[in-house]
């Protein structure tokens, strides 16, 4: 058995979900971590430090810049002979990369992992997360995504050696823009503390109420599709089937009705507190704590309560 | 440019599944089907494109039992050209799915596949960047903007910090978000016309591609239920709640 994860990492840093899938691959064999991009030094250095890393590899070439799905499964496909597993966070860059490659190698991938029962067992949520299904495969080689937030961070601490390795690949799409969500609140997959707002705030500056709450709380902010699909937030708060999945000890849905696609995102959530006027919404059904209330009076009088 | 569109009958998005109490799947029978949401939105991105006269040719495939017809006829009737049916009963996992996709692929020559970013059953999210990997073709997915320029794409992507817009050449993957555009619902008589156009039926089994699943289903499991807590009265007692939570956490 040996393991070869994809590093998640952005703008210079090593993204909290690697902690996470390094450790749920750990169960799986030792652990090579490999790190691709353009001038990822830094992140090599902060993967060299998670424990039950046994050595860091480095691909650092202008054709990984913007790790496109092309690039990144040709260079894992070069490098996957060794290895009885290849695992990557279900995220966008392991998301996008992972199948690519599987069709590559003739391999059927294990997407959405949440749970790992022994090398060749695994649990995925289908039908919004309606369902978990075991399967196992008799494969030779297993290629997994691994939701982040099912499994808990490695420790750091450890020094493992950091090897280059050739890259070898060659960029095919053009990359032109990327348009940033600027936010100085905590990231959303991995943070222990979320505030949402569904659409009933009304407007983008009404939903700053669910920002000013979450940075009173150190929390991240998520989002209905419908407020997204509204423009009250952007589209990398959303949160659910199709969007960011989460597992916060702490979920604060705020005029959020709990539609089985959204739902589908917070089903990891330790504890959910809901606000909602209406009390037979699905969501109020399954909080822990549930206020009925409309959240233009309670928001507001929460935040001053909590700055007390 | 001709497009091919893949679209995938499921179980209707906003029916709650309920897990067979034997474990071997989820209840699919009497349970309203249609269309892939997704799916929707990737037809709907070729009509446009034929609208701006960018597409000559749309043809939609579906691979599933009989029934798929339904969703091959939505296609149509929202304006798609013409339909092929792989009929194919029980489990065809995504590497299949992907290999009879190429194979309609060398058969048909589109400039631009569409497909929808993932199927709402299996949540799986994979098809389209298998053909693509098959294929050697490059892939954009996740897209919320497609615009033609050049001989080329430009899609804006959704990405996990915000979205990203990439430049591809043809022949390419496109795989379609939700907010990619708004589906049209076909009108009546777009619907009875949809009856007369071509659709073709073929056994999968004749195309020659081993469709033995790879992956052994073991079980089928409802998730852990979640139960009611309780009720704060008013703002006060919610915010006493919240400060007994959080120093909780700080404990941990
Ligand atoms: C294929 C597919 C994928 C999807 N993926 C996702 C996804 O990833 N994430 C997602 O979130 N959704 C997703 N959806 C959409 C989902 O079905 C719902 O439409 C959406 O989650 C509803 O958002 P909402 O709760 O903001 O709005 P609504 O359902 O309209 O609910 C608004 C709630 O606010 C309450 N309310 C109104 N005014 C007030 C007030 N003044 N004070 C307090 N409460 C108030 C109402 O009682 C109601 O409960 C998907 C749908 C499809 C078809
Ligand atoms: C272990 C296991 C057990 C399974 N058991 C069953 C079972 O008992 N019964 C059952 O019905 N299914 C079963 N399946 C599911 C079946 O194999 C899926 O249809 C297949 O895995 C495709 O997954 P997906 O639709 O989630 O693909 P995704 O990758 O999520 O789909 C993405 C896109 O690809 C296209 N696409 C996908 N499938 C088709 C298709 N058939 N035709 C045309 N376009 C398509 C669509 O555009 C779609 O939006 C099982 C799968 C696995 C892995």
């Amino acid at each position: 058995m040996a393991v070869l994860v994809l590093a998640e990492h952005d703008l210079g840093t090593l993204s909290a979900a690697t902690a996470r899938i390094v450790a749920a691959a750990e169960t799986l064999g030792p652990v090579d971590l490999l790190v691709a991009g353009q001038g990822v030094s830094s992140v090599a250095a902060e993967a060299a430090k998670l424990a039950g890393v046994e050595k860091v590899l480095v691909a650092d070439s202008a054709a990984l810049a913007s790790l496109s799905p092309e690039a990144v499964a040709a260079l894992l496909a070069r490098l996957a002979e060794p290895y009885t597993h290849i695992v990557a966070a279900a995220a966008a860059t392991g998301r996008d990369a992972i199948p690519r490659l599987a069709a590559k190698l003739d391999l059927m991938p294990v997407t959405d992992v949440v749970a790992i029962h022994g090398p060749t067992r695994f649990d995925r949520p289908i039908y919004a997360g309606n369902a978990i299904e075991t399967v196992s495969s008799g494969q030779n080689k297993h290629l997994l995504t691994i939701r982040a937030s099912a499994f808990r961070p490695a420790v750091t601490g450890n020094d493992a050696p950091i090897h280059p390795v050739e890259a070898g690949v060659a960029a095919v799409a053009r990359f032109l823009a990327a348009h940033r969500t600027e936010s100085d609140l905590p990231e959303l997959s991995t943070a222990q503390i979320v505030v949402a707002g569904g659409v009933s705030f009304g407007s983008a500056e009404k939903f700053a109420l669910v920002s000013e709450l979450a940075k009173v709380l150190g929390a991240a902010v998520g989002a209905t599709r419908a407020a997204v699909d509204a423009g009250y937030a952007p589209n990398d708060w959303q949160v659910g089937q199709t969007g960011k999945i989460i597992a916060p000890d702490l979920y604060i849905a705020i005029g959020i009705s709990g539609a089985l696609q959204h739902l589908a995102g917070i089903q990891g959530a330790k504890k959910i507190i809901a606000i909602n006027k209406d009390p037979e919404a699905p969501l109020m059904k399954i909080a822990d704590i549930a206020l009925v209330g409309d959240l233009f009076e309670v928001v507001p009088q929460l935040i001053a309560g909590l700055k007390r | 440019m001709k497009i091919l569109v893949a679209v995938k009958r499921v179980v209707d998005h906003a029916v709650r599944v309920r897990v067979r109490p034997d474990g071997s799947g989820v209840e699919t029978e009497n349970v309203r089907m249609s269309m892939n949401p997704f799916d929707k939105h990737a037809v709907e991105a070729a009509v446009q494109l034929g609208e701006a006269g960018h597409a000559s040719e749309i043809v939609v495939v579906s691979i599933g039992p009989k029934q798929s017809n339904d969703v091959i006829l939505t296609a149509l009737a929202m304006g798609a050209h013409r339909g092929i049916l792989i009929e194919a009963d029980g489990r065809v996992e995504t590497l299949a799915v992907a290999k009879l996709l190429r194979a309609v692929v060398a058969e048909e020559k589109p400039d631009l596949v569409l497909l929808g970013k993932q199927a709402v059953d299996d949540d799986s999210n994979q098809v389209g960047q298998m053909l693509a990997g098959l294929l050697s073709w490059p892939q954009a997915t996740f897209a919320s903007e497609i615009r033609v320029v050049g001989d080329g794409l430009e899609v804006t992507r959704e990405v996990d910090y915000g979205r990203a817009t990439i430049g591809v050449s043809l022949p390419a993957i496109v795989t379609a978000d939700l907010r990619l555009n708004t589906p049209r619902n076909a009108a009546l008589p777009m619907v009875m016309k949809a009856r007369s156009k071509p659709l073709a039926v073929r056994p999968a089994a004749a195309f020659g591609i081993d469709l033995t699943p790879r992956l052994k289903l073991e079980k089928v499991s409802p998730p852990a239920e979640r139960v009611a807590g309780h009720r704060v009265a008013d703002a006060a007692e919610l915010t006493a709640a919240v400060q007994s939570e959080l120093s909780e956490l700080e404990a941990l």
